[in-house]
């Protein structure tokens, strides 16, 4: 095994060599010394039950590790979230103004200046669950792949399970999550939107965004802490992405995609498309409603219609209304616990497997 | 040797095994890196890895034991590898070779360590109290004592980016004493303390060690070290030039070949001891 090391560390300077043959001297002279006993050190070792300080604790010893370390993770997410705008004027108010400044922005672009609704019955709220749910993702990555790196002091002074510091990080999010909701629910309501029994889907919706951020969060962590390139990558991913979920616009309405009704099913399926859509359900009865009355997919007919409308270019929209594909209802669901779980999942053991390795110069 | 088995196992007790440790770790960033957008641009198309990658082999081929209520000193120079053989035990660096045995996890008490700089001193106590395993309940009862032997008085409630260097690292000696560890590593922490505190400190480093735990200190300051411990390992270009029990023995060795003034001892004991 040491040959294997020794090897294995050659190929740099070729310096290494050297102090491995001063260090057989040298184990001679400390022995001599008394700070080594006769016996040979790793038998000492496991005699008294020492483990190698490196070690990575187990899958599930993790978890334990973590469920004990619960409270840390809430305290380190309320202190972040109180230094995050202790050198504000208004402090702990941006919680409040921020996803309202982030509204006031799009209803003035879309709503005031486009005034476009693109097929969808009631905009402003629509794309305003649309903004927030969004932000909700985005802010949980762009934080996560810096979190090692900003949390070094910390990592290097106390040992704690590492997954701590995005879990802990999301969790701030969530928080601001749930005052967006608020602001959310008040501008849903302002613009005529019933409430009903169907809001309390929302919860479930969220809970499941919730787990998908952390299981990505782990993994951006991770590649965070040893590519600082990636976090400098991710908003300009973050912002595709945006483009690609459907945020400003009902994906199942985008013009372009009549033709490609396997780009608009991909597009829909994409998780905060899925998450999106599952809070747009279940606040909108407009939409709701409409969605409702869409013609679902039907190929056959919709090549005809197709080649109708390529016949005779028309733009009525209902003239191919069998091109519109919708993924809707449970299979939404479906895709919304499958995109939580294997992200969660995943993204757990690919933080747990570097664990022993964040933090280190 | 058989015979002296069983005594060894009732005298003492590894805490920590060292075995032929190497530690070699990677630097980013050097002179012959100028660090504009345009060298790192030809860098990169004509496929070179980064020149500013060095190596540095700090730790060459360490290895001791530390047992049960030792408090061990490490001295050597700047540069000789004291601070990364504290983050090599502590499992804050991988060893490139060779293995470092502990019970439980090692804590190491950084001078540099700055915590949660934005949050108040308060928030740190909780926050870092928790993160080392503490109970909210225990941080609770423990909370007070922790700030009064930390000595910040109402700066306890400022961020913690207002201390002076003294306050900060007095509060976070407080903070990662408040819990008995198995092994403490301090490194320079005692340094910037007044008299005072240094007293305070040396008499919670001995409660720390009587809590049946190992603490191991690195400290510039030969007369701190030789009042603290009872084992001092001497440290030179990341290997061992003299470890053992002998403690003035070796720091005498060490002033005298490193040129530093003989170190003054008044009467039997150490001076500072009330």
């Amino acid at each position: 095994m040491s040959e294997r090391a020794r090897t294995g560390r050659r190929g740099g300077s070729g310096t290494l060599s050297a102090p491995g043959t001063l260090n057989r001297e040298d184990e001679g002279a400390t022995a001599r010394q008394g700070l080594l006993p006769d016996e040979p050190l790793p038998e000492l070792a496991a005699r008294y039950g020492l483990q190698p300080s490196a070690a990575r604790p187990s899958p599930l010893a993790y978890l334990k590790q973590l469920w004990q370390r619960r409270h840390f993770v809430f305290a380190f997410a309320t202190a972040r979230n109180v230094a995050m705008y202790s050198e504000a004027r208004l402090g702990q108010v941006w919680q409040i103004l921020t996803p309202l400044l982030n509204a006031a922005v799009y209803f003035l672009i879309f709503g005031v200046i486009l005034n476009t609704r693109r097929g969808v019955p009631n905009f402003i709220p629509f794309l305003v669950t649309g903004v927030f749910i969004f932000n909700f993702t985005q802010r949980s990555f762009i934080i996560a792949a810096r979190v090692i790196n900003d949390s070094l002091p910390l990592i290097r002074a106390l040992h704690f399970p590492r997954a701590c510091l995005p879990l802990g990080y999301v969790l701030i999010e969530l928080q601001q999550m749930a005052i967006s909701m608020v602001v959310l629910i008040v501008i849903v309501l302002g613009f005529g939107e019933p409430l009903t029994w169907y809001w309390l889907l929302v919860l479930p919706a969220l809970a499941l965004q919730t787990f998908f951020n952390v299981g990505v969060a782990l993994i951006l962590a991770r590649i965070g802490a040893g590519v600082d390139d990636v976090s400098q990558l991710i908003p300009f991913i973050v912002r595709t992405w945006m483009y690609a979920s459907g945020v400003m616009f009902f994906i199942p309405a985008l013009a372009t995609l009549y033709l490609h009704a396997k780009v608009s099913y991909l597009l829909q399926i994409n998780p905060v498309a899925v998450y999106i859509s599952l809070v747009r359900n279940a606040l909108l009865t407009s939409l709701r409603h409409t969605v409702g009355t869409y013609q679902p997919y039907n190929r056959g007919l919709c090549e005809a219609q197709l080649a109708a409308v390529k016949a005779h270019p028309t733009a009525n929209l209902a003239a191919i209304d069998h091109c519109h594909l919708v993924v809707g209802g449970s299979s939404l669901w479906m895709y919304g616990v499958g995109w939580a779980l294997a992200a969660l999942v995943i993204g757990y053991f690919v933080f747990w497997r570097a664990e022993v390795t964040y933090g280190r110069g | 040797m058989a015979a002296a088995e069983p005594l060894a196992k009732t005298m003492a007790e590894p805490m920590v095994v060292v075995d032929d440790l190497h530690v070699v770790y990677r630097v980013f960033g050097s002179k012959s890196d100028k660090g504009t957008a345009a060298t790192a641009l030809w860098r990169i198309l004509r496929r070179q890895r980064r020149p500013s990658v060095r190596e540095v082999h700090a730790i060459r081929g360490v290895s001791f034991v530390a047992n049960r209520g030792d408090a061990v000193g490490v001295i050597g120079r700047n540069g000789s590898g004291k601070s990364t053989l504290l983050r090599a035990i502590a499992g804050l660096l991988p060893p490139e070779q060779g293995v470092v045995y502990a019970t439980g996890h090692a804590s190491l008490l950084g001078v540099n360590a700055a915590l949660l700089d934005d949050l108040t001193g308060e928030r740190n106590v909780v926050v870092c109290g928790l993160a080392m395993g503490m109970t909210p309940r225990e941080v609770k009862d423990k909370y007070q004592g922790i700030v009064d032997f930390s000595g910040v008085g109402d700066f306890i409630n400022l961020p913690m980016r207002a201390y002076s260097t003294g306050m900060g690292s007095r509060l976070r000696f407080a903070i990662a004493s408040a819990r008995s560890h198995e092994v403490l590593l301090i490194d320079e922490a005692l340094v910037t303390g007044d008299a005072e505190f240094r007293v305070r400190s040396r008499q919670r480093i001995e409660e720390l060690r009587a809590q049946a735990g190992t603490v191991f200190i690195v400290a510039h300051s030969m007369a701190q070290i030789e009042e603290t411990c009872n084992r001092v390992i001497w440290l030179e270009k990341g290997q061992i030039v003299r470890a053992g029990d002998d403690v003035p023995g070796i720091i005498d060795a060490y002033l005298a070949a490193t040129g530093g003034e003989p170190l003054v001892r008044e009467g039997p004991k150490n001076p500072l001891t009330p």
